[in-house]
């Protein structure tokens, strides 16, 4: 069993398929809706997290892929200038999902960015803005 | 008391290669088990340091005279406004200056720019004299074509800080970062044990002349920072529990490194500039092994609300707690973050510390020492015309 994050992009069109239930019932997959922002008659992103086995994972993301559906693991779309980071703890103080947190012992950042549940807020509260992230 | 070293004694030693120098972090760990007579005993040097933002800071530039020359009455560096008023081709950029159309980019970042070797718009005005004739220059300067490149930062080094909470129902925007609703979350600024002016509070070795780290290479205390103020409240182990003293301090920009000096942007709130700075402090005597001796469960400050107008005093806190992650303010337990870099900070005490060893740096008596009892101004308005 794996857990993992996914970033959903969907075209108008698909809208009214019910995606969830073939997830779950074609591949046995756990389904955590985090984040969902749809736009009437334009597109919608979706923020998943996917529970199941490795190979059920896979097969259910190769089928969202044949919906039209952009279907992309989350820390593909979050980009972080690590090398520029000073470890001033800023984004941590912000960041609830605990995705960014200090080391306790280096009082280096750390990233799980598969804890991240892109609530944006880290974006304007590194002083050095070094992270973007691409979810619409 | 038991003997008492001197600074040519403790610089002897250096150039001998017999010192014993620790960080403020070893020096506390030892503390554990030492008195402060066998730590003046066995340690000669403790390396404190900082790495954080320090926005009344800035740089000194010389553009060099132009043919024909320029007598500059309006200076622009990138579209950031920096001083006019010193002489035909003298200036000075304030790290928080800004142009008003481009927030995110300041004289930090202008710093920085020419730090890192890049060229940088160079735009001035002038009415035209007899000897200066030009009325505008639009250029490029680097930091190669420039003269002087000094920083000179009013106000650095603060001895403790607040920590800063949020108690109204709206998210804020502050130079302490992003505060949160409803108290969700502390920041805190020092580095605690390791934060220079904490472990000399009394300002015995810490003086105008003081030879300290600035981003990167040597600089100087050269006066008692702006808001220099003595007199604040103090705990049982003699830490004021607020912020308190600070120090002005200068360095030749061309030697430092932007590992050590970093622009930054707060998001409704401006530009700034992280610097880092460390301080070597000599252990003169068990007084002064008993101050660097001081930890983190002994350093104290204060909560304030940054929400409300005049910032009310919440509670007090210990920076070991502060780091423990979680604080509890008026009961409620508080997540906390750091908004300067504690590992940056290890990073300067370490390299202090090799410098010192290597015999490339060396402590300095202060020539003179920093006045006592200080207290602050406020701004009272009075009544006043323009005309
Ligand atoms: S977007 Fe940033 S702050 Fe929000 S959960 Fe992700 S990493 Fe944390
Ligand atoms: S706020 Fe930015 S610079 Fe500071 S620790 Fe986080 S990512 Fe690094």
């Amino acid at each position: 069993m794996i857990k993992k994050r996914f970033v959903l992009n969907f075209p108008p069109e698909s809208g009214d398929k019910p995606l969830s239930y073939h997830l779950v019932k074609d591949y046995d997959i756990r389904i955590n809706i985090l984040k969902a922002e749809v736009y009437p008659g334009k597109r919608g992103s979706l923020l998943l997290e996917l529970q199941g086995k490795k190979e059920n994972i896979e097969k259910g993301v190769k089928y969202l892929t044949e919906q039209q559906i952009i279907c992309e693991p989350l820390d593909k779309r979050i980009h972080f200038q690590e090398d520029q980071c000073i470890d001033c703890g800023n984004c941590t103080a912000v960041c609830f999902a605990g995705a960014l947190t200090m080391n306790k012992n280096t009082w280096k950042l750390e990233f799980d960015k598969n804890k991240c549940v892109v609530c944006e807020l880290c974006i304007p509260a590194c002083p050095l803005h070094l992270f973007e992230i691409d979810f619409r | 008391m038991t003997k008492t070293k001197t600074y040519e004694e403790i610089n002897r030693k250096l150039k001998e290669g017999k010192a014993v120098v620790l960080t403020a972090e070893e020096v506390a760990e030892m503390a554990k088990k030492a008195s402060p007579a066998e730590i003046a005993e066995k340690v000669d040097i403790v390396t404190t340091a900082t790495f954080g933002a320090m926005c009344s800071s800035g740089a000194i530039i010389n553009f060099g005279h132009a043919d024909p020359p320029i007598r500059m009455e309006k200076i622009k560096l990138n579209g950031v406004p920096c001083y006019e008023g010193l002489a035909a081709v003298d200036s000075y950029i304030g790290a928080t200056a800004c142009d008003p159309d481009n927030q995110a980019y300041g004289g930090a970042h202008v710093i920085q720019d020419l730090l890192e070797g890049k060229d940088v718009v160079l735009e001035a005005w002038a009415k035209g004299t007899d000897c200066y004739p030009r009325k505008h220059i639009l250029t490029k300067i680097n930091i190669n074509t420039i003269n002087e490149f000094t920083l000179f930062n009013p106000r650095n080094a603060y001895q403790n800080y607040n920590v800063a909470v949020n108690t109204t129902n709206k998210i804020i925007h502050t130079y302490m970062g992003t505060l949160l609703p409803n108290m969700r979350n502390a920041t805190y600024s020092t580095s605690g044990e390791l934060s220079p002016l904490l472990n000399d509070p009394e300002l015995r070795t810490i003086g105008i002349g003081t030879r300290i780290f600035l981003g990167g290479t040597q600089g100087f205390v050269v006066w008692p920072g702006t808001q220099f103020n003595t007199t604040r409240p103090k705990n049982e182990f003699d830490v004021p529990v607020t912020n308190a003293a600070t120090i002005a301090v200068i360095g030749n920009l061309k030697e430092m490194s932007t590992n050590y000096l970093r622009a930054v942007y707060y998001e409704k709130y401006g530009v700034s500039m992280f610097i880092g700075i460390g301080i070597p402090i000599p252990i003169l005597d068990e007084d002064m092994a008993r101050r660097v001796s001081v930890n983190n469960n002994q350093i104290e400050t204060s909560v304030l609300d940054y929400g409300s107008p005049g910032m009310p005093r919440l509670d007090q806190v210990t920076y070991k707690e502060l780091q423990s992650g979680y604080i509890k303010v008026k009961g409620k337990k508080i997540r906390t973050a750091p908004v300067s870099s504690l590992a940056k900070a290890r990073k300067i005490a370490d390299e202090l510390k090799e410098w010192l060893m290597d015999g490339k740096f060396e402590v300095t008596k202060p020539v003179h020492l920093f006045p006592k009892n200080t207290t602050l101004n406020s701004l009272k308005e009075t009544e006043a015309e323009n005309d």
